[in-house]
């Protein structure tokens, strides 16, 4: 079981109030018409799938209902990071 | 040496003090194959079985890291059943399931498949409409099953909870007479037997950490035990797919979550058949040695780590408590996770990739045990001939380039 903090309640809650939203950093594409079938299947199913230290999303689905963003060990599970969106905007790598 | 197993075989050893023949001869790698499979379990021995047997190619290698059956052969709740609802689906789980029906004696193995038949209950209008539905798909396709209604599972399964009062009341279930289980590494045992038999080598505690690859064509792999060169590979991988694909620079369209099962201490006769529900989400049959296995659902996040979260075995354990409240106090002995590549429609990938030579055979996520002889079957095929088994055409993995989705989320989503 994991405890996760969240880094908009501030508090560090038990993993049943919250809930898995996926791989972190897949950005919509910009130009939709343009691009090819493979970008567009890229982008809707295919996964890095990472085995080692992962950025996922995770809402706090029982509480303030706000996604956010965790670095998680999916070989320990081991949470290392928790960060609201934005907080990448300004640097090369999270 | 390798001998048949008979009636004069077991006497011969049973007389002698147990003096059984090696089942599998434990073997260092050649230089170089034909065929390299990666991923000794259920999938990936049956692939090399029938390359061997059916293909006509003899020199091949299973590469395993841990031990065969180690893996989620040996971490399943053993459920085979071919009731699935799109055409592609219920043709490649029928070919298996009717490969089962004559492993035993095709592998001079006794996997102890055992045709209990399976429930799917429906617990509202919409499930039972669902359910007749692929019923009836079933039926067109030619796979046995019959919608039965409550009152017919209680007189089947007397120790069910079949109140109108229950929190999911049982409305009927689907009911597919051939489906049943077997012993899940038994299915491991046997193909590898049978195939190191007829010259595949199995390599265990033998681990792939990269896959050589030269102006788009497979090469070979790098192991633990050395460099092997072949010029086809199949990755018949499960949990790890997504790992060997980087390795060979390709991505895929998997997530790896754990899924979760436990097992009761062992008891007397109670459950003969197998009950599955997909609306309160679980599924238990009884073991031929008496405990009962239980299987939950996935866990959200991804995960290497063959451990789930407690909250998915509390909400399995309530979901059969729910439909058998005799299990109460039940006892349970283990619980345990195994690693599952989950596809976005549920439906596995049987495909060669854009680098020649490697092909993947993944994706079965949560379902995988039941297609065992059958994927094997078609993944072997599909090496040999560098052409996809009819069966597996629609798994290419390009589907999910061209949008020719096999939505298999009704029938394969939760239980299995």
């Amino acid at each position: 079981m994991l405890l996760i903090h969240c880094p908009y309640c501030k508090e560090s809650r038990d993993q049943s109030e919250f809930s898995p939203a996926g791989e972190a950093f897949i950005a919509r594409p910009k130009n939709p018409e343009g691009i090819s079938d493979e970008e567009w299947a890229d982008y809707v199913f295919y996964r890095t799938n990472h085995k080692g230290n992962h950025w996922e999303q995770w809402v706090h689905a029982n509480g303030c209902r706000k996604y956010f963003l965790v670095e998680r060990s999916t070989i320990s599970h081991q949470i290392l990071q928790v960060a609201p969106f934005g907080a990448r905007n300004n640097e090369t790598e999270l | 040496m390798q001998t048949k197993y008979s009636w004069y075989s077991l006497l011969k050893a049973g007389l002698s003090g147990q003096d059984w023949d090696q089942a599998i001869p434990l073997i260092q790698p050649k230089s170089k194959y034909d065929v390299i499979i990666i991923g000794g379990g259920g999938h990936g021995l049956a692939t090399a079985y029938y390359l061997a047997k059916e293909c006509g190619i003899n020199n091949v290698a299973v590469v395993e890291k841990g031990y065969i059956g180690g893996g989620n052969t040996g971490r399943n709740t053993t459920i085979i059943r071919s009731n699935y609802l799109r055409d592609e689906a219920s043709s490649l789980y029928e070919h298996a399931l009717q490969l089962w029906e004559g492993i035993s004696e095709d592998l001079n193995f006794n996997v102890m498949f055992s045709q209990r038949g399976v429930y799917n209950l429906g617990h509202n209008l919409q499930n039972m409409r669902d359910i007749e539905r692929r019923v009836n798909a079933n039926v067109l396709n030619g796979v046995d099953a019959v919608v039965v209604d409550a009152n017919e599972i209680k007189q089947q399964i007397p120790i069910i909870n079949t109140s109108k009062n229950a929190r999911y009341p049982i409305l009927g279930a689907s009911y597919q007479a051939r489906g049943g289980v077997a012993r899940h590494d038994g299915i491991a045992w046997g193909f590898a037997r049978a195939a190191s038999m007829i010259g595949v080598d199995i390599i265990q505690d033998c681990e792939v950490i990269d896959i050589e690859v030269e102006e788009g064509r497979v090469k070979g792999v790098k192991t633990t035990k050395g460099e092997i060169k072949a010029d086809r590979i199949g990755c018949v991988s499960a949990g790890h797919s997504s790992v060997l694909a980087k390795m060979a620079g390709l991505r895929l369209p998997i997530e790896s979550h754990p899924l979760q099962a436990f097992v009761s201490e062992a008891m007397k006769p109670v459950l003969h058949t197998v009950v599955m529900s997909n609306a309160v989400h679980g599924y238990i049959s009884q073991s031929d040695k008496g405990d009962l296995v239980v299987g939950a659902g996935i866990d959200g996040y991804n995960s290497y780590a063959q451990r789930g979260s407690t909250k998915i075995v509390e909400h399995a354990a309530a979901a059969i408590l729910e439909l058998f409240p005799i299990f109460s106090r039940v006892r349970m002995n283990r619980q345990w996770g195994g690693i599952v590549d989950v596809c976005p429609d549920a439906c596995p990938i049987i495909s060669p990739t854009k680098v020649e030579g490697l092909y993947f055979n993944c994706g079965w996520g949560t379902g995988g045990f039941k297609a065992t002889p059958g994927s094997g079957n078609v993944f072997a095929h599909t090496i040999a001939q560098d052409k996809q088994h009819p069966l597996a055409e629609p798994f290419h993995i390009d589907r999910f380039t061209t949008g020719a989705l096999i939505d298999e989320h009704g029938a394969a989503g939760v239980a299995h």
